[in-house]
């Protein structure tokens, strides 16, 4: 039995989120658009699920349009601004999701115009290289909430505040963020925010777009017009959409209990892990389930093949599938070396500290070994 | 709860497949990443590719032409846009994810039987068209000549989309370039669909980001999903016969509502076995609907996905059937029983004399 310490690439569905989607995937089937009981029964579960979602970000259930999952959201977002916007430009991270760079890469091909600004050190944006890139040709901002490799925090209400005073909107991709840390639209001027999920407890195969309302958006999927007044099409899955809702329900319930658990967990891997290590990107501003670290003459990739046991990675999981290197290692400055020498890991609700302890004196033994070998 | 109702709107969408909830608990167990490289994201992938020889077995495809997507809007959506065709063309009767998805597509007229005519497709087709064609229609189950379709798409250099979202795990499919089916239509769950791409050349992602099904569709897959639709296909298979059941108590349904003053559309065309959209003349369907619904039938007037919305249906109005707004739908499943059946068509012939003397 291996200890499962990726709680960035996906997580365990709750039981809680089972058990609430269990009648829908039996008696409670309809489809949520007819127009008989079985479709009204599945359409309230759906409406209750929405207002759950859209209570975690301060937002109005009617601005929730579900999607597929954050990937669909983010291409939405972005693709459906530019699409409506007089204005051309994207200003964006180095470090953003992949499916966030590829899709803003593609709009420049479409004759759209891109800003990718890098960030510290410590992985965090740089508010005055923000503002000096703003002017009046941005429409869009699109900024992370907590970084799917480093677990960096990036400051939102700033970043807001910033993108409204310029006129261009904000969109946050929350994949990693929502539930887990306080999001409130309103108050840090998000104006489109994408959310998973697979990372939140939930089921995968959904997630949402969460949309202000009065912004105008191009629809990329197209047909019933199912969603958000036409703008995404396709049968909403009705259990995936309970299993979302439960879970968002249940991280605003857990919040500040999953954050005080994983920061105990933080501590006591900090504590176990007895070789030198360096901490990739910034220590405060973090979600604490995340560890990013590097050792001196290590091979990462060798390091994970090493550790049988354990389930960690060393970044993005549709990267490592591809054996890819990490653009936000690299965007921090860390040479391709150093890189390579970095483990990704991450715990969650179903951690344990006996696992947690277990892992760390696993990783110093394997990581002692390697330099050992090396030296 | 909806217990004691008759279920007869199977076109919308299907009660899950116990087999298919059997498989998707038994894959709860397997919730990681299939991206990651870790044994419990190996477990996953594993999972992933056994689904996905088993679907294209019962597709008649590859395994590697799967590209599995979020149901059937979005399979259609990456056929008709990510191929960048020269040009669209549809049957007036396709769904509406077809006809909205490409607005300037050119729209070939269907007959009276709801059936296209393939030479008049021939006089349209430029090479490096993409022509897109349901299997069956969801209203009024009229199945299109696909084979004489693709020889006249293959003549003019095109390429063909069969949109199979209502004879999957009903018919055997036909051959073409590009196949959308949708889990959820076939006793699998919703949320889960695939596009099969003979030719992958020339295709390119319309979701991006992460590189999933081989760069053509981002996104972490939906593995508990994927694991439901293998099961339901399997489950679909497993009972060859249940579409001649089908047959039989829908022909049965239609001979006494016919008896009854009621009209079949398209009723002397090669239909899906499982659809019947029937005529009450004299009755609106709003009216029907109300009455069935009160009596305990769930059927629909159309797609669900525009029942809630105003204007008819525009299947109808591309054959010209007389009477579209007095059309209801009825569509059986593979548990549907002669007892259902035949308790529908109380109703039916209920309401019908109720109006005549009224």
């Amino acid at each position: 039995m291996s200890i499962y310490l990726d709680y960035q690439a996906t997580t365990p569905c709750d039981p809680e989120v089972v058990a609430a989607m269990q009648p829908y995937w039996t008696q409670l089937f309809g489809n949520p658009h007819s127009q008989h009981r079985h479709g009204w029964e599945a359409a309230a579960a759906v409406d209750v699920a929405r207002g759950k979602v859209a209570a975690v970000v301060s937002a109005a259930a009617d601005e929730v349009v579900f999607t597929s999952g954050a990937t669909e959201a983010n291409n939405l977002a972005l693709k459906g601004v530019m699409a409506r916007s007089h204005r051309r430009r994207i200003v964006t991270l180095a470090t953003e999701h992949s499916c966030v760079l590829e899709t803003a890469r593609w709009l420049e091909g479409e004759g759209c115009a891109l800003t990718l600004l890098g960030v510290g050190s410590d992985g965090i944006v740089d508010l005055d290289a923000l503002a000096a890139a703003l002017d009046d040709d941005v429409a869009l901002v699109s900024v992370m909430a907590v970084n799917n490799e480093i677990g960096v925090i990036q400051p939102l209400a700033e970043i807001g505040a910033l993108a409204r005073r310029a006129g261009a909107r904000f969109h946050c991709d929350a994949a990693q963020g929502f539930g887990r840390i306080p999001l409130d639209m309103p108050a840090m001027a998000i104006d489109l925010l994408s959310l998973s999920g697979h990372k939140i407890y939930g089921p995968k195969g959904i997630g949402a777009l969460v949309v202000s309302n009065g912004l105008d958006l191009a629809p990329q999927l197209h047909g019933g017009g199912q969603e958000g007044r036409g703008l995404r099409s396709g049968t909403v899955p009705v259990p995936l959409v309970v299993g979302l809702g439960k879970a968002a329900a249940i991280a605003v319930e857990r919040m500040s209990g999953d954050r005080a658990s994983a920061r105990a967990l933080w501590d006591t891997m900090a504590s176990t892990l007895a070789v030198p290590f360096v901490i990739n990107g910034s220590i405060g501003a973090r979600w604490p389930g995340n560890l990013n670290i590097r050792f001196e003459s290590v091979d990462g990739d060798r390091l994970i093949a090493d550790l049988r046991r354990l389930s960690i990675s060393s970044g993005a999981a549709c990267a490592s599938a591809k054996g890819r290197h990490s653009h936000v290692l690299e965007a921090l400055g860390l040479s391709r070396a150093e890189a390579k020498a970095s483990l990704r890991i991450g715990w969650g609700r179903f951690s344990t500290e006996d696992e947690v302890r277990s892992a760390a004196v696993m990783i110093a033994e394997a990581v002692e070994a390697q330099q050992r070998q090396a030296a | 709860m909806a217990t004691g109702r008759t279920y007869l709107d199977w076109n919308a969408t299907a009660p899950i497949d116990p087999a298919a909830r059997d498989a998707m608990q038994a894959a709860a167990g397997t919730w990681a990443n299939p991206s990651s490289i870790h044994a419990e994201g190996r477990r996953a992938r594993a999972l992933i590719e056994d689904c996905r020889e088993r679907i294209a077995s019962h597709l008649g495809a590859r395994p590697e032409q799967l590209i599995f997507v979020s149901g059937g809007t979005e399979a259609l959506a990456l056929a008709l846009t990510g191929t960048q065709p020269s040009q669209v063309i549809a049957s007036a009767t396709e769904h509406v994810a077809v006809l909205a998805a490409v607005p300037g597509a050119a729209v070939i007229p269907v007959d009276a039987a709801g059936r296209l005519d393939p030479a008049a497709l021939a006089t349209r087709l430029l090479p490096g068209a993409l022509v897109a064609v349901q299997h069956a229609n969801n209203e009024t189950g009229v199945i299109q000549p696909i084979d004489d379709v693709l020889e006249v798409v293959r003549a003019a250099g095109a390429r063909l989309l069969v949109d199979a979202v209502q004879t999957a795990g009903k018919l055997p499919l036909p051959a073409s370039d590009f196949l959308a089916v949708s889990a959820h239509k076939l006793g699998g769950p919703p949320g889960v669909g695939v596009l099969v791409a003979r030719c992958r050349d020339g295709v390119t992602a319309t979701q991006r980001g992460g590189g999933q099904e081989r760069g053509l569709r981002g996104g972490t897959e939906n593995l508990v999903g994927i694991a439901g639709f293998a099961a339901a296909l399997d489950a679909r298979a497993a009972d060859a016969a249940w579409m001649d059941r089908a047959g039989v108590l829908r022909d049965r349904l239609e001979a006494r509502l016919q008896a009854a003053g009621g009209e079949v559309v398209a009723g002397n065309a090669s239909r899906l076995a499982t659809t019947a959209m029937l005529r009450m003349p004299g009755t609106p369907a709003e009216t029907q609907l109300i009455h069935f619904d009160l009596a305990g039938f769930a059927v629909s007037s159309g797609s669900a996905c525009s029942s809630g919305k105003v204007g008819g249906s525009h299947v109808l109005a591309a054959m010209g059937v007389a009477g579209a707004d007095e059309c209801i739908r009825v569509s059986l499943g593979w548990t549907t029983g002669v007892a259902e059946v035949d308790a529908f068509a109380d109703a039916w012939e209920a309401l019908t004399h109720r109006r005549r003397a009224a």
